[in-house]
């Protein structure tokens, strides 16, 4: 694949404009993901368990027999062609998701650069992501705070996430392998396994974890469904989320929600190994080592040794004025 | 050691006489069972706050996402450091030759028992799932700490039972002929347990060896069991944990609580259990002085743990000395300092205070001080990470333990008193076979009075 990997993903004009609203969201993830079957023809790639498993995806309107034939991707990254009747939807079950969703995505090292200059604290990303995952509104994988060093330096918003550390501290302690590092990156966790001891939360210096004091928002509506461990959907009461850097959405080769979901281009995404970030708001592709560079990048804390996979650019040569915002008072709901 | 089982007259008069001091106590009076009944109804309210955080969550407590670690793992570490109060007395001071542990030893390892049984619990209640408890055996990672706390807790909890066992056996033996009027069952459990204790020298040899082995071997495990405790906090970068004396720091406040737990346990047998003459002054007299010495060193490094970081003012740091010495936590920060470490420790070193009652008093200020302590090192860090806290119910930012959460709390100590009961009511809380042959003591006993 190219470095051009996000650009791929089409989407109509309207839905561009659009920022997703939490219900609405899963439709367009789900449209704009038929749209782009079809245009390119054949169906993405995709790496599951057992040699035998075939992502299709393919939503197929009728089954006749026509001997047509269809082209599809095995995991391990053939191109086959197989009868169109024979094309069936792959669900992957608890286990499949489970195994695949420990691994990560193969040769990819994810990265994400926040442009500080361009925040205007629009919180499409919280709310993006909060209706990705289930979450109340105060209850974050994304949060956006006001920074200020000193009353002589000025403020500006930060949006924060995990920072997916290649040192994570976060990791170390977990008692039980519920929170883990994969091969691309990402810091997942793992719901089923957790048990629910916050160490994680102690060890964090990015205050980057959230846990289900409570039952969570989503309980009733997802029951039944199956665990995705890579969007962390159902979440379990008793358990840790935080940010996953949508590992979901990375699998069928899109943005993270929140990258998608920004209005005035703060985020770029991409991967380390292909130098190459996307915008989520202007879909450019930009070469990551000349991003960081031009505009000084930095990451949080670096002191720490964590290695963090988020990076910032410094808020200068704003075009707008710092406004300063008032939450709404969150109150706690059941 | 010497044991004359054939011995003079004197000797049989003396066992006779300690072991019927002793063994009073040990029956089903009114008092145990109205005791044993307070607790457990106390218990049953408790148990079902647990029920309902099990029903509804942890959010039944005061914890949240900013404070994620209150009361529970406070009690956590309490137990632990108080548990280590068998350690320091049986091994260090009976190892070193100090004869006048004796009759306080094994009330040491009966708290040492009590404490480190019900750490395990403790943790337990903190859980967001408890009921995936088993995977800490099945998926256990061993860079976690808490594998190792486990661990550790685990040893040193059977390291004690057996110490606490083990020199029982003899008296198990003495008294399984001399309880007269006790249930059968009662009776039976002493006979089976005494293991054919008939005192044969070769006996004697194989018990007290291994004795010597067990006290040496719980030295490195107890000062495991607390130094792992003090990293669950230590490893971690948050200002106010990132400390690199945390384990001298968390040792030797516990060997302030045990001690402090042994004095109130000693007075209170002293008195209901009428042992004045086994637990005489002279004990107290002994143990206020290591309860003196060992809260000096405590405030030595409490110095140092406040000191050097109150110079530097690093950032974090700073704000977090500051909620302690006059922000949010100062009364209670002040309030533990001065009345549950400085003044009494000032108070010990005058020899009116060592006597049973005022010691007593002092004890429980020193206790409850240092219960509190343990709130004010798990929790004022938490309240200011590194990134600001924004855009969250108010609620979240301040730490205020609820009623379930308290009542949660209050079962665990509950459990702990009803096995220290248990263990010291059926029984015999003081080792009547040594104390029969304790002749050095008494020398000792008459230099301290001359
Ligand atoms: S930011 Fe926190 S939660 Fe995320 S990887 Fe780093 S330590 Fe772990
Ligand atoms: S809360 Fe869950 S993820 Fe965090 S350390 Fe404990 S078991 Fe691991």
């Amino acid at each position: 694949m190219t470095w051009q990997f996000f650009k791929q993903i089409p989407m109509s004009e309207k839905k561009k404009k659009e920022v997703p609203e939490d219900s609405k969201l899963d439709d367009i993830v789900e449209s704009s993901r038929r749209d782009f079957l079809k245009k390119v023809g054949i169906v993405g790639a995709a790496s599951v368990t057992g040699a035998a498993a075939i992502y299709a995806g393919y939503r197929h309107e009728k089954e006749k027999p026509s001997g047509e034939m269809v082209k599809v991707l095995t995991e391990d990254n053939r191109l086959v062609e197989i009868p169109k009747e024979q094309v069936k939807d792959y669900k992957p079950d608890l286990k499949a998701l489970q195994t695949r969703g420990r691994v990560g995505l193969k040769g990819k090292k994810w990265v994400m650069v926040l442009d500080l200059s361009k925040c205007r604290n629009a919180r499409k990303c919280v709310a993006a992501c909060q209706g990705a995952h289930h979450l109340r509104p105060y209850e974050y994988h994304i949060n956006t705070l006001v920074m200020q060093e000193s009353h002589n330096t000025p403020a500006y918003y930060m949006p924060k996430t995990c920072q997916h550390c290649d040192n994570p501290p976060c990791v170390s302690v977990c008692p039980v392998d519920a929170t883990f590092k994969r091969q691309d990156g990402i810091v997942l966790i793992d719901n089923e396994r957790c048990i629910g001891c916050r160490f994680c939360m102690a060890a964090c210096p990015y205050s980057a974890r959230m846990f289900h004091w409570q039952k969570p928002k989503g309980e009733e509506a997802d029951k039944g469904q199956e665990y995705n461990i890579e969007l962390n959907v159902p979440q379990k009461k008793g358990t840790i989320s935080k940010c996953l850097f949508s590992a979901d959405r990375l699998r069928e080769g899109m943005l993270p929600y929140c990258v998608s979901a920004c209005p005035n281009g703060v985020f770029y995404f991409g991967d380390e190994n292909e130098n190459a970030v996307t915008n989520g708001t202007t879909k450019e592709t930009v070469i990551l080592s000349e991003l960081l560079e031009k505009n000084g990048a930095y990451r949080l804390m670096p002191e720490l040794g964590t290695k963090p996979r988020v990076y910032y650019l410094p808020p200068k040569n704003r075009i707008f004025e710092f406004k300063q915002w008032t939450p709404p008072e969150y109150i706690e709901t059941t | 050691m010497t044991t004359s089982h054939s011995g003079s007259a004197r000797h049989k008069e003396r066992l006779d006489s300690v072991a019927e001091d002793v063994l009073r106590n040990v029956r089903f009076n009114r008092g145990f069972i109205l005791w044993m009944g307070f607790l457990s109804a106390v218990l049953l309210v408790c148990l079902y706050a647990y029920v309902i955080q099990l029903r509804k969550g942890l959010g039944v407590t005061g914890l949240r996402d900013i404070t994620s670690w209150g009361m529970y793992i406070s009690q956590f570490v309490f137990f632990v450091a108080t548990s280590l109060i068998g350690m320091l007395i049986s091994s260090v001071l009976g190892l070193i030759g100090y004869k006048w542990v004796k009759p306080i030893a094994r009330i040491a390892e009966i708290i040492a028992v009590a404490f480190a049984a019900v750490a395990g619990l403790v943790i337990i209640s903190d859980m967001g799932r408890p009921d995936r408890f088993t995977y800490l055996f099945m998926y256990g990672r061993i860079q976690s700490p808490i594998l190792w706390d486990v661990t550790v807790v685990t040893t040193y909890l059977l390291v004690s039972l057996m110490l606490w066992f083990i020199p029982l056996v003899p008296d198990l033996a003495i008294a399984k002929d001399r309880l007269e009027g006790r249930p059968k069952l009662l009776v039976k459990v002493y006979e089976i347990l005494s293991i054919k204790w008939v005192n044969h020298p070769k006996q004697v040899e194989i018990l007290n060896s291994t004795i010597r082995i067990l006290l040496i071997l719980i030295v490195p495990l107890a000062f495991a069991i607390h130094t792992v405790t003090s990293w669950l906090f230590a490893l971690t970068p948050r200002a106010g944990w990132d400390s690199s004396i945390f384990g001298p720091y968390f040792i030797s406040g516990a060997f302030v609580s045990g001690t402090a737990a042994v004095i109130i346990a000693m007075y209170f047998y002293r008195k209901s259990y009428k042992l004045e003459k086994y637990l005489t002054d002279f004990h107290f007299e002994k143990i206020g002085r290591v309860l003196a010495l060992v809260s000096i060193v405590y405030i030595y490094f409490n110095i140092n743990e406040f000191l050097v970081p109150a110079y530097k003012m690093k950032a974090l740091d700073s704000i977090h000395l500051q909620e302690l010495f006059s922000g949010e936590y100062a009364l209670l920060f002040w309030g533990v300092q001065l009345f549950g470490l400085l003044i009494p420790t000032i108070l010990l070193l005058f020899r009116q205070f060592r006597k049973p009652l005022p010691m007593m008093v002092i004890a429980l200020f020193v206790l409850a001080g240092s219960w509190l302590k343990r709130i004010l090192i798990v929790v004022p860090p938490q309240a200011h990470p590194f990134l600001p806290v924004q855009n969250v119910p108010i609620q979240w930012v301040i730490y205020k333990p609820t009623l379930i959460e308290s009542l949660v709390t209050l079962a665990t100590l509950i459990l702990v008193l009803m096995i220290i009961t248990i263990l010291s009511k059926l029984f015999p809380v003081l080792p009547i076979q040594e104390l029969a042959e304790e002749e050095n003591a008494d020398l000792e006993k008459q230099e301290f009075n001359n």
